[in-house]
C-alpha cells in the first residue's frame, strides 16, 4: 500500500477532464428539463455527436469543425424527440428511450468506416508562465479549451436562468405550463429550443469523448455516460452550480477508486462504483425535505386548448 | 397551419388504426434504409415480419415469440397498472435483476438436495426481491414525496453493481474454474424452469405473463382498485374526493411492478437464461416501459405489443445472418417503429384540423 | 417425462438438421456460422473474430458461405441465435464469447450433424469443440520488453474481470518482467468492464500519473494508448488487434489474436469430413498468437532478447510458466525446471511470489 503515489494535483487535474463530457451534457438536460420536459434520450444524443463530431473532424482536420457537428448533430436527432412530445404529444418517457436506441444503431451505421483512425488533436491550453506554476498551473491552467468550455457554460447557464427575462421564462414554463400559455408565453416553442439546446450539449458531451478523452471512434463508446447525465442533473437538484460539483463527484469516485487500486489497497470495486447512485438518492430524500423540488411540469403533456 | 383538437371521446376506430398505420410506415422507411444500405427491401421487410411468424422455420421462431415476449409482457403490464395511475417505476431493469439474483439465490441455496418445494420457495423469492427493491422508490415517495422516477433508475445502477458483485462472489460457481457465473440451474432439476410443454416455448414464466394479463385485464374493468387507479390517472383531485388513499395506491403499484419484474428475472434466470451472470441482464426492464406504451397500456394492447417486440428481435437476427444486414440497422428499424408507434397515437384522441376552420379532420 | 421429451426433441432436429444439411451438400457449399458478443466494429474481440470469418471467405471463395450475428447476448437470444443457424442449413458454428458455452452445449445436442467450436470454454460434446489462445506466451514478450524499458520501475496493468485468463497474463507479464529487471513493480488497475474507452482511458491516465512508464493491457479499446501519448515517455502494447496507428511510440509491439488458421483449418476438415471435437488451446507457435512488429522505439538487444524468447516459446523449447516458481503467499508451486500443467493454468486464481495486491473477490 502506498497512499503517497497518489498526487493531489493529478488526481484533480484528471478528475477536470473525466467530469467535462457527463458536465456538459447534463447542463444540456437541467436546461430541457428546467422547462419541464424529460428527456431519457441522452445517451442516444451522445453517441450520435461522438461519431458526427468524430467524422467532421476526421474530413475537415479540425476539432472545432468537429465539436460544431457534433451540436448539430445531437439537436438534429433531439428534434425527433421534440416532434414526438411536443406535437404528436407522445410520452416522454416511452420516446426518450426509443430515441436512445434510434440513436445508438444510427451511430453505428454513421461510423461504419471510422474505426481504427485518430481524430486531429484539440489544442490545449498552453500559457508559457502560467501553465509551468506548481500546483495551480497544471489544475487551472493546463487542460483543453472544452473543460473551459464546461466550466463557463455551467456559470453561463446559472446566470441565464437567474438573471435572464428568458430564464425566468423558460422556468415559469417548467413549473407550470397552463399558467405561463395563459400568459401569452409560447410554450411549445420554448420546449422545443429548450429540447435543441440539450441535444446540442449532449452531442459535444458525446464529441468531447471521441475527439479528446479516448480519441477514437468505437461503436456503443459513450458505455452509459448518458445515463450518468441524468443521474446528475437530479442530483444537482436541478441547479447549475450543483450539476459541476456532482459531475466532480461522480467522476472523482471513478478516479479516486482507480487510484485506491494503483496503490495497492483493496477496495470492494462493485460498493464503490454503486455509491454516487446511493449518495444521489441520499440527495433526493433530502432535497424533498426543503421542498427544493423537480420543475412541476416536468414529464407532463402540454396541449394549448385555446 | 394544422391544428390538433382534442376529440370528446378517444376514437375506437383510431385506437386499432393507428398501430397499423404505424407498422405500415416503419416498413415504408425502413425498406428505404434498408435499399440504402443495398439490400433489397422488400425481401428484408418479408424476413423481419413473415419469416418467423409463417417461413419455412416458423415451427420453432413461434414458441420463441413467446421465450422472448413472456418477460416483457409480465413486467409491462405490472408497469402499466402504475402508469395508468401516474405513478412511474422506470427502474424495472433493477427489479428484474434482484428478482433473478434473489430467485436463484434461494435456488443454489439448496444445492444440490432435490425437492418439490424448491422451486415454489425460489418463485416467492423472485417475487419478494423485485417487490423489495421497488418497496425503496416506494416508501420514499409516500414518506418523503422523493420523485419515484429517479430512485428507481438510480438504483438499477445500483442492481447493476450488485449482479457483477454475486456473479464473481457469492454465487459464483466453485466448479466453474474461476470464471464469473452461477451454476447452471438449467441442471438442477428442482429449480428449472422447464418448459411446460416440450417444444412450445411455455415454461413458468410465459405462463405468469398471460396469468397477468388476464388478472390486470379484471382488475381494471371488473374491480374497485382498477377503478381508483384509472380516477387517480385522469383526474387526481376526483379521486381524493373518492376516497383513494394516494399512499396504498402508490406503494400497491410499486409493489405490483417491482413484484411482476421480479417474477420475470426469476423464471428468465432459472429458465431460458440457466444463469446469473455479469451481463445477465439484457434491457427487458426498460424495453417493457416501451411495450407499455405501445400497448396502450392496455391489457391486451400490452400482450400484442409484447409480441410484435419479440418479432422484431427474432426477425431482426434472421435479417442480420441471412441477408447481411448489420445490427445497427435493426436497432434503427426497431427505433423507428416505436416513434411511428408513439407518433400516431395521437388521432386517438386528437383530431387533426386546418387552421380555424371547423370542418371535419381527416376521419373520426 | 422429461427424458421423452429431450428425445422427442432430438429426433424432431435431426430430422431437420439432416433435411437442412442435404441443399448445402447437393450445392456443394460449406455454410460457416458465427455468434460475436460484440459489434464486428469494436476494433478489439470480435473484430479479429470477423477478420478470421473474412478469411475464411477469401481462402474457400465460392466453396463456403460465411454468416455472422453481432451484438448477441449471452443466455436464450445466442441459443436461438445458433439454432437459427443451424436450422438455416450451418455446417459449422463458431460461438466466439466465454458466456455462450451452455448454449452451445445445449443446441449442438439438438443438431449431432452440426459441427460447434465454441471459443474459450471448457465444455466439450461429441459435435463440440472447444478453442483458446495461450496469450500469456505474449505475454512473456511483453514483459520482457517491458522490463528492460522501464526507467521508473513501475509497470501498469489494466486488467477487465478477475477471471483465470487475466490473471495468467499478469503473471506470466510479472514473471518475464522480473527476470530482466528485478526492480520492476506492477500497479495492477482492475476496470470490471470489458470495454468502456472513457474508463480505460482513465485507468491509464491514473497508472501514469502514479509513476508506471509501461501500460499493459487487457480491455479491447485504443484508450489507453491514447493516454499514453498524451502523456509522453510512456510505452504500451497493442491488445487483440495491432493498434499499429499508435506505432512507433507509445504502443511499441502488440498481441495479436488471429484465429484465422485455426477457422480455416477446421472449415477444412468440415469439408473433408474429417472433423472431430477437439480441445485446442495454441499459442504463438500455430500461430493463433501474433506478436505485432517490435517498433524501433525498443533497443535492437532488447528486441532480439524478446524475440528468441518468442522463437523459444513457439517451438515449445520454453514454457512461460517454468520453475522454480512461488506463488504470491510464498508457498511452492513449481520446482526447479518444472513447468505448468493445462489443468492448474485454466483455473489459475492466485498470483506469482513478487506481485502485491490481492486478487479481488
Amino acid at each position: 500500500m502506498d497512499l503517497s503515489a497518489i498526487n493531489p494535483v493529478l488526481l484533480i487535474a484528471s478528475l477536470m477532464v473525466a467530469a467535462t463530457a457527463v458536465m456538459i451534457a447534463a447542463i444540456g438536460e437541467l436546461i430541457v428539463e428546467r422547462a419541464g420536459v424529460l428527456n431519457l434520450g441522452v445517451e442516444g444524443m451522445m453517441i450520435t455527436g461522438a461519431i458526427c463530431g468524430f467524422a467532421v473532424a476526421v474530413q475537415t482536420g479540425s476539432p472545432t469543425a468537429g465539436f460544431i457537428a457534433a451540436a448539430a448533430g445531437g439537436a438534429a436527432l433531439s428534434m425527433l424527440f421534440a416532434f414526438l412530445t411536443q406535437f404528436a404529444l407522445a410520452n416522454q418517457v416511452a420516446s426518450g428511450l426509443a430515441l436512445t436506441l434510434f440513436g445508438l444503431g444510427l451511430s453505428a451505421l454513421l461510423g461504419q468506416g471510422y474505426q481504427g483512425i485518430k481524430p486531429p488533436s484539440t489544442p490545449r491550453l498552453d500559457i508559457p508562465v502560467l501553465s509551468d506554476l506548481p500546483w495551480v498551473g497544471r489544475i487551472v491552467f493546463g487542460h483543453d479549451l472544452m473543460v473551459y468550455f464546461g466550466l463557463a457554460l455551467v456559470a453561463a447557464t446559472w446566470a441565464f436562468l437567474k438573471y435572464a427575462r428568458a430564464g425566468l421564462v423558460l422556468r415559469a414554463v417548467g413549473e407550470n405550463h397552463d399558467a405561463a400559455h395563459a400568459l401569452g408565453y409560447k410554450v411549445v416553442r420554448i420546449r422545443v429550443l429548450a429540447i435543441a439546446f440539450g441535444g446540442a450539449m449532449a452531442g459535444l458531451g458525446g464529441a468531447y469523448i471521441s475527439l479528446v478523452r479516448v480519441p477514437q471512434w468505437t461503436e456503443g463508446m459513450t458505455a452509459g455516460i448518458g445515463w450518468i447525465a441524468l443521474a446528475l442533473v437530479v442530483f444537482a437538484s436541478w441547479k447549475p452550480w450543483r450539476v459541476l460539483l456532482g459531475a466532480y463527484l461522480f467522476g472523482g469516485v471513478t478516479v479516486l477508486q482507480l487510484n485506491l487500486q494503483a496503490a495497492g489497497i483493496a477496495i470492494p470495486v462493485e460498493y464503490l462504483s454503486m455509491s454516487p447512485y446511493i449518495i444521489t438518492i441520499v440527495v433526493l430524500v433530502i432535497m424533498s425535505a426543503d421542498k427544493s423540488r423537480a420543475p412541476a411540469s416536468l414529464g407532463r403533456i402540454f396541449h394549448a386548448t385555446h | 397551419m394544422l391544428r390538433l383538437e382534442k376529440r370528446r371521446q378517444p376514437s375506437r376506430a383510431f385506437a386499432w388504426a393507428t398501430p397499423v398505420l404505424a407498422v405500415v410506415a416503419t416498413m415504408i422507411f425502413g425498406g428505404l434504409l434498408f435499399a440504402a444500405l443495398g439490400k433489397d427491401p422488400l425481401v428484408a421487410i418479408r424476413t423481419i415480419f413473415w419469416d418467423p411468424l409463417f417461413g419455412q422455420h416458423a415451427f420453432y421462431y413461434r414458441p420463441q415469440l413467446l421465450v422472448k415476449g413472456g418477460p416483457l409482457i409480465l413486467i409491462a403490464i405490472g408497469l402499466s397498472l402504475g402508469f395508468r395511475a401516474g405513478i412511474w417505476n422506470i427502474g424495472a431493469e433493477g427489479q428484474y435483476i434482484l428478482g433473478a439474483i434473489c430467485g436463484a439465490g434461494v435456488g443454489l441455496a439448496f444445492y444440490p438436495m432435490e425437492g418439490w418445494f424448491i422451486f415454489p420457495l425460489m418463485v416467492i423469492a423472485g417475487a419478494l426481491g423485485g417487490l423489495v427493491w421497488a418497496m425503496i422508490p416506494g416508501l420514499l415517495k409516500v414518506k418523503f414525496g422523493t420523485n419515484e422516477i429517479l430512485v428507481s433508475l438510480m438504483l438499477v445502477y445500483v442492481a447493476e453493481q450488485l449482479l457483477a458483485s454475486v456473479s464473481l462472489g457469492l454465487l459464483k460457481n466453485p466448479q466453474g474454474f474461476g470464471f464469473p457465473g452461477s451454476r447452471n440451474l438449467q441442471q438442477y432439476d428442482s429449480a428449472h424452469n422447464a418448459e411446460l410443454i416440450a417444444g412450445t416455448g411455455m415454461h413458468w414464466g410465459v405462463a405468469a405473463a398471460f396469468i397477468a394479463v388476464i388478472f390486470a385485464y379484471i382488475l381494471l374493468t371488473r374491480h374497485q382498485l382498477g377503478y381508483h387507479i384509472r380516477l387517480t390517472g385522469e383526474a387526481p383531485r376526483a379521486a381524493r374526493f373518492a376516497g383513494v388513499s394516494p399512499t396504498r395506491l402508490v406503494l400497491f403499484c410499486l409493489g405490483i411492478s417491482g413484484a411482476c419484474a421480479g417474477l420475470a428475472g426469476m423464471f428468465e434466470v432459472s429458465g431460458p437464461a440457466g444463469q446469473v451472470t455479469i451481463d445477465f441482464n439484457t434491457g427487458y426492464g426498460f424495453t417493457a416501459i416501451i411495450v407499455a406504451f405501445l400497448g396502450r397500456l392496455h391489457p391486451v394492447g400490452i400482450l400484442l405489443a409484447g409480441l410484435l417486440m419479440a418479432l422484431t428481435y427474432i426477425g431482426g437476427e434472421i435479417a442480420q445472418s441471412g441477408l447481411g444486414l448489420p445490427a445497427a440497422a435493426i436497432q434503427m428499424f426497431q427505433g423507428m417503429l416505436l416513434f411511428f408507434l408513439l407518433a400516431v397515437d395521437v388521432l386517438t384522441g386528437y383530431r387533426l384540423r386546418l387552421g380555424g376552420a371547423t370542418k371535419e379532420g381527416e376521419a373520426a | 417425462m422429461k427424458l421423452t421429451k429431450r428425445a422427442l426433441m432430438t429426433g424432431a432436429a435431426m430430422a431437420l438438421g439432416l433435411a437442412a444439411t442435404g441443399p448445402a451438400l447437393a450445392q456443394d457449399k460449406t455454410k460457416v456460422g458465427f455468434v460475436y458478443v460484440g459489434p464486428v466494429g469494436d476494433g478489439g474481440w470480435t473484430y479479429e473474430h470477423d477478420k478470421g470469418r473474412q478469411a475464411v471467405e477469401e481462402h474457400f471463395g465460392d466453396k463456403v458461405e460465411t454468416v455472422f450475428v453481432e451484438s448477441v447476448p449471452e443466455g436464450p437470444d445466442s441459443e436461438r441465435v445458433m439454432t437459427q443457424m443451424a436450422l438455416d442449413g450451418a455446417d459449422l458454428i463458431f460461438t466466439t464469447s466465454f458466456g455462450y458455452m451452455d448454449p452451445t452445449i445445449n443446441v449442438a445436442k439438438k443438431f449431432p450433424d452440426v459441427k460447434f467450436e465454441h471459443a474459450t470454454g471448457y465444455k466439450t460434446a461429441d459435435n463440440v469443440s472447444v478453442y483458446s489462445a495461450r496469450f500469456y506466451e505474449g505475454r512473456a514478450v511483453q514483459g520482457t520488453i517491458a522490463g528492460h524499458m522501464t526507467e521508473s520501475n513501475v509497470i501498469g496493468y489494466i486488467g477487465s474481470y478477475p477471471i483465470p485468463e487475466v490473471i495468467r497474463g499478469i503473471n506470466s507479464a510479472y514473471i518475464h518482467a522480473k527476470k530482466v529487471n528485478p526492480d520492476v513493480q506492477f500497479k495492477i488497475v482492475w476496470a470490471f468492464t470489458w470495454f468502456d474507452p472513457a474508463k480505460e482511458a482513465d485507468a491509464a491516465k491514473v497508472l501514469i500519473e502514479q509513476g508506471a512508464d509501461v501500460i499493459l493491457q487487457h480491455t479491447d479499446s485504443t484508450a489507453p494508448q491514447a493516454a499514453a501519448q498524451e502523456a509522453g515517455n510512456v510505452i504500451t502494447f497493442g491488445q487483440a488487434s495491432d493498434m499499429a496507428e499508435y506505432g512507433p511510440k507509445p504502443r511499441v509491439s502488440s498481441i495479436i489474436d488471429n484465429w484465422a488458421p485455426y477457422y480455416i483449418a477446421r472449415t477444412q476438415a468440415v469439408m473433408d469430413g474429417t472433423w472431430t471435437s477437439t480441445n485446442t488451446w495454441d499459442g504463438i507457435g500455430p500461430g493463433m498468437v501474433g506478436i505485432g512488429e517490435i517498433s524501433d522505439a525498443v533497443p535492437a538487444e532488447v528486441k532480439a532478447e524478446a524475440l528468441a524468447l518468442k522463437d523459444a516459446l513457439a517451438s515449445g523449447e520454453y514454457h512461460a510458466f517454468t520453475g522454480p516458481l512461488k506463488k504470491q503467499d510464498g508457498s511452492d508451486w513449481l520446482a526447479e525446471g518444472e513447468t505448468a500443467d493445462d489443468g492448474t493454468l485454466a483455473g489459475m486464481n492466485f498470483y506469482v511470489e513478487g506481485i502485491e495486491g490481492d486478487i479481488p473477490q
